[in-house]
């Protein structure tokens, strides 16, 4: 009974896109200042949709939870026998459950716009709803055409047969759902660019409005993408945080185009610049997070991260990607020109900073697209070739280092027009430390170009990251101007990481006996012993592994090679030993013919610092919208008291004072 | 005008890709990554029989005529599944040679029990070790061996009825 409830909620919420889809178009008819009578069903439209969509999700959510064999999706996807934690992430570990879960955050998301937002005028709150809508009637067709997560079994199943191993993992649970919510949080910056294109209401009180959906969906996608990489760290067992696969890139794609959007909506909100490009920049984020989508979901490109894929299905999202997408490049083709220009600004100067690195940022996401696409051009000509490393590492550098040095100076410019002049003894620091720090470090070895750069830029950066504070008043800074700072430290942080794996890793492949010891870096690895072991859904071999830091009491580390069945698969589980400057990484391999275990331990100085500095760039981000909306709402009890003063005045019959600014 | 033509430029960009993806949703895709060791012999190897009713498998037990080889467990559920396809493969006259994956002779003699014995041998691989040498990553899969024990073609998977015709021209083409 549940899944018919969710079905027909589901139903129900795409008929009332359709409404709010028709309803908000007719907002464009009014004339300006006036409200269409017609456009007034889009606002509850939205509302009573978020609703039931989240009702919807709801239902599959206990259908997982009761394990409800019956149920096709939840017979393919889980087992009685599975812990209750992963039956609930399961609900969106699979093709329909995670497209239930995107269209239930679309759905909420829209109804929280349509709620909440006041201040944008009628007209483009309106065709903003429109576009939500016609964007969310697509998924909903999606679902209910193609991917229905309802569909019944004629007899139910006896037994359900599982869930992919590797991503059986808590980290299942928060990764997915956050960089769902991150993408949809772009598809309303989205609809709340094209409203504005379609109204032509491109300024600075639009870029307000525009700021928190763009900030929020950014802090997400951060996270998201942290927790991806860590979770690809610890669970792939390859000893590294980022592999450059298809799927990875795919959530890099946006956060980069988002990036670019938050910092040109922050130019349009202060000095009414940067109009078009912010459009732009908002059409592009989404249209990133929906070829992420298409990516993952068509299987047209190989990836390690396995999911289910379908070609139809492909097909019909690559069939939305047109109508969206293509749609929104031709109106903004046909309108852009007619969006007045806005304020300029000399190249020296907050904005410029701000323009370049944006450039930048945009020439990074290409670099990342191309090198993602190109296997499927090439397989077009039947050539099957792999896009790694040794491509992406220098070609995304090459706009990663001038981006890096000019984010450290950026901040310190003024808005409208400077001179560097002003700024010598912070760009003679800066320039010091970068150089200082590449000479320092080149004096104790050979290390390889790349991170040697890294090393220099992000000392450099995490400094100059803390120059805006210089003679402030700590307590007065604004919470927004922290969040900024935060953010530009944590990305030196993460950098500092990066570069320090790269440069002073160890790695150490040993066949090893019972008993026997290895040495890696300051680090005694003996291997006491390998015993099977066995969890709910698998069997392992574990082995233990006694670890004595220079010569320490031993802290014991359990790499396993575990074997699942229902579906039979196998992977390696990492062990892992944390210390303040960095991580030892273990990972147990095959047995050889004579009794020897493969062992391979690593030690990654402080690449904990890369995921570190992940959470500090959300944290600075969510610092920046607590300041935001703390300023939007005094303002609005300033503007709200103001008016009852007046018109407590007006009532007692005495002149209203000016009121001050 | 100029500035015109720019703003046209992300349309072109979009539907280059579109069409090039369209394009590749239309062409099969080949599912599986071919082994590096079609083409390249076996690896040596010996196993010790997976159970007490026949010999083990080694290397040498694969000259003389194409045979097929089979990976495979008792614990896997597809191996129940293309049992009876085996068992046409060896009425046709298909020397099969299994290895066990992970498994112990109780279950192996078990499986053989219920499920039919289209083997000529069966050797047991405990640690996966030849099964990741020829360059299999799963249960079951399925190889063309010829009679200088070449690789010569690698079925990824449970055998369907539909995937029988292939294997036996597989056969006929490495004699």
């Amino acid at each position: 009974m549940t899944a018919e409830i969710g079905l027909a909620a589901l139903w129900l919420a795409a008929a009332l896109a359709v409404l709010q889809m028709v309803s908000g178009a007719f907002a464009l008819k009014a004339a300006p200042g006036e409200v269409n009578a017609l456009a007034m069903h889009a606002r509850p439209a939205a509302v009573v949709q978020a609703f039931l969509a989240v009702l919807a999700f709801a239902m599959l959510l206990y259908a997982f939870a009761t394990t409800d064999l019956s149920l096709k999706l939840v017979a393919s996807n889980s087992h009685s026998m599975k812990p209750l934690i992963y039956k609930l992430t399961g609900t969106w570990g699979n093709h329909e459950g995670s497209m239930l879960l995107w269209v239930g955050v679309l759905a909420l998301s829209g109804g929280l716009l349509a709620g909440f937002e006041k201040r944008l005028p009628e007209r483009t709150m309106g065709a903003t709803l429109a576009v939500q809508g016609f964007v969310a009637l697509g998924f909903y067709a999606f679902l209910l055409l193609a991917s229905n997560p309802f569909e019944r079994l004629p007899v139910p199943a006896p037994e359900g047969s599982g869930l992919n191993p590797l991503l059986q993992d808590i980290g299942l649970a928060i990764h997915p759902p956050t960089l769902y919510a991150g993408y949809v949080g772009l598809s309303v910056a989205f609809s709340l660019a094209m409203g504005a294109l379609l109204t032509r209401e491109v300024n600075p009180a639009f870029a307000r409005v525009l700021r928190p959906w763009v900030l929020g969906a950014w802090v997400l996608l951060t996270l998201g993408i942290t927790a991806g990489s860590y979770w690809a760290y610890y669970e792939l067992g390859w000893g590294g945080w980022w592999f450059w696969d298809p799927v990875e890139n795919a959530s890099l794609m946006p956060w980069l185009a988002a990036t670019a959007l938050m910092h040109s909506v922050s130019v349009l909100a202060a000095r009414d610049a940067l109009r078009t490009w912010t459009i732009m920049l908002g059409v592009l984020a989404f249209s990133m997070s929906m070829l992420g989508t298409f990516l993952v979901r068509s299987g047209v490109l190989t990836s390690v991260h396995a999911f289910a894929v379908d070609p139809e299905r492909g097909a019909f999202i690559l069939g939305l990607l047109g109508l969206y997408i293509g749609g929104a490049f031709t109106i903004f083709a046909l309108r852009a020109g007619a969006v007045a220009e806005g304020k300029r600004f000399a190249a020296v100067s907050r904005e410029g900073a701000l323009v370049f690195n944006n450039v930048m940022l945009s020439a990074i996401l290409a670099i990342v697209l191309l090198g993602t696409l190109y296997p499927l051009l090439t397989e077009a000509f039947d050539v099957r070739v792999s896009v790694g490393p040794p491509y992406f590492n220098p070609a995304s550098a090459i706009f990663a280092i001038p981006m890096l040095l000019v984010m450290a100076v950026g901040p310190l410019l003024r808005w409208r027009s400077d001179k560097p002049a002003r700024l010598q003894f912070e760009l003679a620091l800066i320039a010091a430390l970068v150089i200082g720090v590449i000479a320092l470090v080149s004096f104790f070895g050979q290390f390889p170009l790349l991170p040697l750069l890294g090393l220099g830029l992000a000392a450099a950066l995490a400094v100059a990251a803390l120059l805006p504070l210089r003679g402030r008043s700590l307590k007065r800074v604004p919470v927004a101007t922290w969040g900024m700072v935060i953010a530009h430290f944590g990305i030196a942080v993460a950098l500092f990481g990066m570069a320090c794996e790269g440069a002073f890793s160890k790695e150490r492949l040993a066949a090893v006996v019972p008993g026997g010891t290895e040495q890696i870096g300051d680090f005694a690895v003996t291997l006491e012993g390998v015993t099977p072991v066995a969890g709910p859904n698998w069997t392992a071999i574990e082995a233990r592994l006694a670890v004595r830091q220079n010569g320490g009491a031993p802290v014991i580390l359990t790499p396993q090679a575990r074997n699942f069945w229902s579906p039979p698969q196998s992977t390696s589980e990492s062990a892992l030993l944390t210390k303040w400057n960095g991580q030892l990484y273990a990972v147990i391999g095959q047995q050889a013919e004579d009794g020897r275990w493969q062992i391979r331990v690593w030690w990654k100085p402080f690449v904990t610092f890369i995921w570190y500095g992940g959470i500090l760039v959300a944290l600075g981000g969510l610092l920046s919208i607590a300041g935001r909306v703390s300023v939007d709402v005094r303002r609005r009890k300033a503007t709200a008291q103001g008016d009852q003063r007046r018109a407590d005045l007006d009532a007692l019959g005495a002149a209203a004072p000016v009121p001050a600014e | 005008m100029g500035k015109r033509l720019w703003l046209w430029a992300p349309l072109a960009l979009f539907a280059f890709f579109a069409g090039l993806a369209g394009y590749m949703l239309t062409q099969d895709k080949d599912e599986f990554v071919e082994s590096e060791m079609i083409g390249q012999p076996l690896p040596d190897f010996a196993l010790p029989a997976a159970f007490d009713g026949l010999p083990g498998a080694s290397k040498a037990d694969f000259a003389g005529s194409p045979k097929l080889l089979n990976i495979w467990a008792s614990w896997c559920l597809p191996c129940i599944a293309e049992a009876p396809q085996l068992e046409a493969l060896k009425a046709q006259g298909v020397e099969i040679i299994g290895i066990a994956i992970r498994d112990r002779p109780a279950d192996v003699a078990n499986f053989l029990g219920r499920y039919g014995n289209p083997y000529s041998r069966i050797g047991s691989d405990r640690i996966s070790e030849v099964q990741l040498a020829i360059g299999s990553s799963g249960v079951p899969e399925t190889f063309v061996i010829d009679a200088k024990g070449v690789i010569r073609y690698q079925h990824i998977g449970d055998i369907r009825e539909s995937d029988v015709p292939k294997l036996l021209a597989e056969l006929e083409k490495a004699q």
